[in-house]
């Protein structure tokens, strides 16, 4: 067994272990956690492919970014899991039914002999004479460039949507309005009144 | 030596668990929305495999746009999840009938 295929087994058994903590996890909080052990090992067997920047991109913006928002959500709601739970049982015979069955039928299309392609002995990049960012990099931004442009809408869209569906103001908290601070006048803040004088009473005893 | 199947068969075997996922935890929006997660890497991986094998770069731009707009998606389902438990107090898919559909 060489050393890549032995890398896959190892890489592949925690995916599959950890994809099931994620399904089967009694708290919400290991479910998460087991997530993010399923997408390292994942970014693991995208290296072993030899695709650095996905690898890398799913570890920064996946782990780093999605999940610690998955994580930040499940933290804050104060969620009880028992009712949750309810037909938990109820649905196993079924769904393993359905799931062994789905999962028979896609091992005997792949089983075929025409997936039996070995894995070609140099990258495609390093064949080109590039890094795999490059190569993924010039081809984003000239054939893809469009697509790439409608993503960033797209994620531009989704902060301000987010920000949008969380943004409360709830009536009675103070905050500062700074157009307000602004555009104070004089007559607002000061108030001249005038005061009788009284007379000096040093000459009385 | 590993083959092109070796690759095709985890994704397989991810889809299926994350299949498995969203039927036994129908009550949970959160695993829900984990589950389309994992349904999501375990095409990346296919996605990935096949670039790798027939040497084709489309299929790795292809993954890099999967994981845009599924992070896009992640941020939205997460606010309205926020939302939801804000104004009901439960997660629980079973609980949110008030459109009568």
């Amino acid at each position: 067994m060489s050393y890549e295929l032995a890398a896959f087994w190892a890489f592949a058994t925690v995916t599959v272990v950890a994809a099931l903590g994620v399904i089967l996890a009694r708290n919400p909080v290991h479910a998460v956690l087991s997530l993010v052990l399923a997408f390292f090992s994942t970014a693991c067997l995208w290296l072993l492919l030899q695709a650095e920047f996905l690898g890398v991109v799913l570890v920064l913006v996946y782990i780093g970014a999605v999940m610690v928002l998955f994580l930040f959500v499940v933290m804050m709601l104060d969620i009880n899991t028992t009712p949750l739970r309810e037909g938990f049982v109820g649905y196993l015979p079924l769904t393993g039914a359905v799931v062994v069955v789905m999962a028979a039928e896609m091992v005997i299309l792949i089983g075929s002999k025409r997936f039996e392609v070995t894995l070609p002995a140099s990258d495609p990049a390093a064949a080109l004479g590039k890094s795999n960012i490059q190569w993924i990099g010039e081809t984003l931004f000239s054939k893809y460039i469009l697509p790439f442009e409608i993503a960033a809408v797209i994620l531009t869209v989704a902060l301000i949507v987010a920000v949008m569906l969380t943004l409360r103001r709830r009536p009675g908290t103070k905050h500062q309005d700074a157009s307000r601070q602004v555009a104070v006048k004089r007559d607002d803040r000061v108030r001249l009144v005038k005061v009788a004088s009284e007379p000096r009473q040093e000459d009385k005893p | 030596m590993i083959t092109l199947g070796h690759f095709l068969a985890l994704g397989a075997v991810l889809f299926c668990i994350s299949v498995a996922g969203i039927f036994i935890n129908r009550k949970n929006v959160i695993v829900l929305l984990m589950c389309i997660e994992l349904m999501l890497l375990a095409v990346n991986i296919n996605f990935v495999a096949f670039s790798r094998f027939l040497g084709d770069v489309s299929g790795q731009i292809f993954v890099f746009f999967i994981l845009t707009v599924a992070a896009a998606e992640a941020a939205i389902g997460l606010a309205i999840l926020v939302t939801l438990f804000r104004n009901t107090r439960t997660i629980n898919v079973a609980e949110l009938d008030s459109l009568k559909g």
